[in-house]
């Protein structure tokens, strides 16, 4: 058995509690190869071409035998390896595990999570349907508002003008090659880092210098929780897979966008934040600052390790918890505001949009999170490691905020909509 | 190297070799990588005029066909020929100057509202709500004889509507 060798001989008992780590990397190691599997089978009846790929795609669903099940698998799996992946994020950053000496772990984490991503992306434009050409259309349009480089970038991931023939080759290479080849050699970086430092993360013991932990073999303790783990996700995609249809819409029409044009429900918090922001603020700047808060983590000082413990202590969880309520306040509040200010005639008509619009309010947000910073550090008397914690849940919970606004409560022209009516005019 | 002992392999010569030889594995090395970065990017580059629309001058019709205030959609050729109420043309490209999603035209409140990310434009391309950075992209209009030409082959940006863009006959 090749695959035990990832493991130690033996692991600590409390590693073995199913809360400790929901078991996530490991559902999301079955997913991809599920989706290994599935994707290869795919390609036996895909041809990757403008005038081929949405045939050959109906073709696998209509006459394949089984060939809807297998896409519908492949589909599934891939929307739960991107959820799992970022519920993975979530559980090592609540848990302190980003800290050293898991901290080179941590950023070989992040680059996979965007290879996961990217992967789906590509995923995406192969069918060739009216979702796959308006989401690339839209997000390799994003590329022109790099400053200096746009033109040329946008002209690299189109090879060419407009999203065609060299834009589906270029794709389907990186979908089926590029990314998987990356993914699984950096998976097997990730699994040796989690080795070299240390295990899973657990809780820290007061009073003992050198707490001496209870091992058991890995064989069977450790197999025994693995395997039904591994069969439960394998069960529940293939259920999933066999009630619900992935999406195909129409054929690409470049003549015209659907209304409303919504990118998958992952890209969704970036299209709302499209909506408010000036592009290259939306594109550019909040990304470029979101990436850079989220490597920068395990680098700052914080006078103290992590506990090992959910989310550090209990003072931790009630200022995150407060954190949270306050985003779930907030958030809905400015998307609301934002709406009934954009639609009156524009205050200081003299300022370039790029400031109304994008640097005005990015400044704005920072302020709310100096604001809920020290708030955490002065009314709930937060460490600094526990007032970084609730800085993150409340920008977490505003993106997931943004997510599901844009998922439900938008309909035709993408206006504010309540979602019984979003779906009435589908 | 006639005064050089057998065993000097830790002598002050030694290093100097290995230094370069140590330098020049690493500048073929970076050498290599250049030309296998060159030769890949050369390959991948996007030639000239590869996936162009290859779309050129198409007749709209005669100028009496389109009445003033209307839109009149070229879906083939992506763009909207709009007639002011003044008798003045404008052929706006009908991408949205945000991130390219094909705006429609609505009638009832006479405005081109994006599907993607909820920008409006009004008749002449303006923008009345953003995201969007600019107004709608046009295309050159001549009239001759009587007849609308548009030129679909040649965008022209702008930031906002001003009277010298409008084709009169």
């Amino acid at each position: 058995m090749l695959l035990l060798h990832l493991h130690p001989r033996a692991v600590p008992a409390e590693a073995l509690a199913f809360p400790r780590t929901f078991g996530l990397g490991g559902i999301a190691v079955v997913l991809f190869i599920l989706l290994a599997v599935t994707g290869s089978l795919l390609l036996f009846g895909y041809e990757p071409s403008p005038e081929r790929a949405y045939g050959s795609v109906r073709e696998i669903i209509d006459q394949a035998p089984f060939g809807a099940f297998v896409r519908n698998v492949h589909h599934w799996a891939a929307n739960g390896f991107l959820l799992v992946a970022f519920l993975h994020l979530l559980r090592v950053l609540y848990t302190g595990a980003h800290h050293p000496p898991r901290r080179a772990n941590w950023i070989v984490g992040l680059v996979l999570l965007l290879l996961v991503v990217a992967s789906n992306f590509t995923g995406y434009l192969l069918p060739w349907d009216q979702l796959a050409y308006w989401a690339v259309t839209i997000a390799t349009g994003m590329l022109e508002y790099v400053p200096l480089l746009g033109a040329t970038l946008l002209r690299a991931a189109r090879g060419g003008s407009e999203v065609g023939s060299k834009t589906l080759a270029l794709f389907f290479v990186m979908h089926v090659a590029i990314l998987p080849i990356l993914l699984f050699v950096l998976t097997a970086f990730h699994f040796w880092l989690v080795r070299k430092g240390g295990g899973v993360i657990l809780p820290r013991r007061e009073g003992e210098d050198a707490p001496r932990r209870t091992l058991v073999s890995t064989s069977p303790n450790l197999v025994a929780r693995e395997g039904p783990a591994a069969l439960m996700t394998l069960a529940v995609v293939l259920l999933i897979a066999a009630i619900l249809e992935a999406p195909l819409l129409a054929q690409a029409n470049p003549g015209m966008s659907p209304n409303p044009a919504k990118a998958p429900w992952y890209f969704m918090g970036l299209q709302e934040l499209l909506v408010h922001l000036h592009p290259a603020f939306a594109v550019l700047v909040v990304p470029l600052l979101a990436a850079a808060l989220l490597l920068a983590l395990p680098y700052l000082r914080y006078g103290e390790a992590p506990s090992g413990a959910y989310f550090h202590s209990r003072t931790g969880a009630r200022t995150a918890l407060a954190a949270a309520a306050a985003a779930l306040v907030l958030t809905p509040a400015y998307v609301l505001a934002d709406e009934a200010f954009r639609r009156t005639p524009p205050w200081l008509p003299s300022l370039p949009p790029a400031v109304r619009t994008g640097f005005v309010p990015v400044v704005l947000v920072c302020a709310v999170l100096v604001v809920v910073y020290l708030a955490a550090r002065r009314l709930f008397s937060a460490s600094r490691l526990e007032a970084v914690q609730a800085l993150l849940t409340f920008l977490i919970v505003a993106f997931v905020v943004l997510t599901v606004t844009g998922s439900l409560f938008r309909g035709q022209a993408m206006a504010l909509a309540w979602p019984w009516a979003v779906a009435a005019v589908r | 190297m006639t005064d050089v002992p057998l065993d000097s392999h830790k002598g002050p010569q030694q290093p100097d070799r290995r230094n370069f030889l140590s330098l020049a594995w690493k500048v073929l090395g970076l050498a290599a990588a250049a030309e296998f970065l060159g030769v890949v990017g050369a390959y991948l580059w996007p030639r000239r005029g590869e996936g162009e629309g290859g779309r050129g001058i198409v007749e709209a019709g005669p100028v009496g066909e389109f009445t003033p205030a209307s839109v009149t959609p070229f879906p083939q050729g992506r763009f909207y020929l709009v007639r002011l109420t003044d008798g003045g043309f404008l052929a706006l490209s009908s991408k949205c100057s945000h991130l390219g999603c094909t705006v429609p035209w609505n009638e009832k409140d006479k405005t081109f509202p994006c599907p993607c990310h909820a920008s409006v434009f009004d008749m002449r391309g303006n923008v009345l709500s953003p995201p969007a950075p600019r107004a709608l992209d046009l295309f050159p209009i001549t009239i001759e004889s009587g007849v609308v030409k548009v030129d679909t082959g040649r965008r022209i940006q702008r930031e906002r509507f001003e009277d010298s863009q409008v084709a009169y006959l």
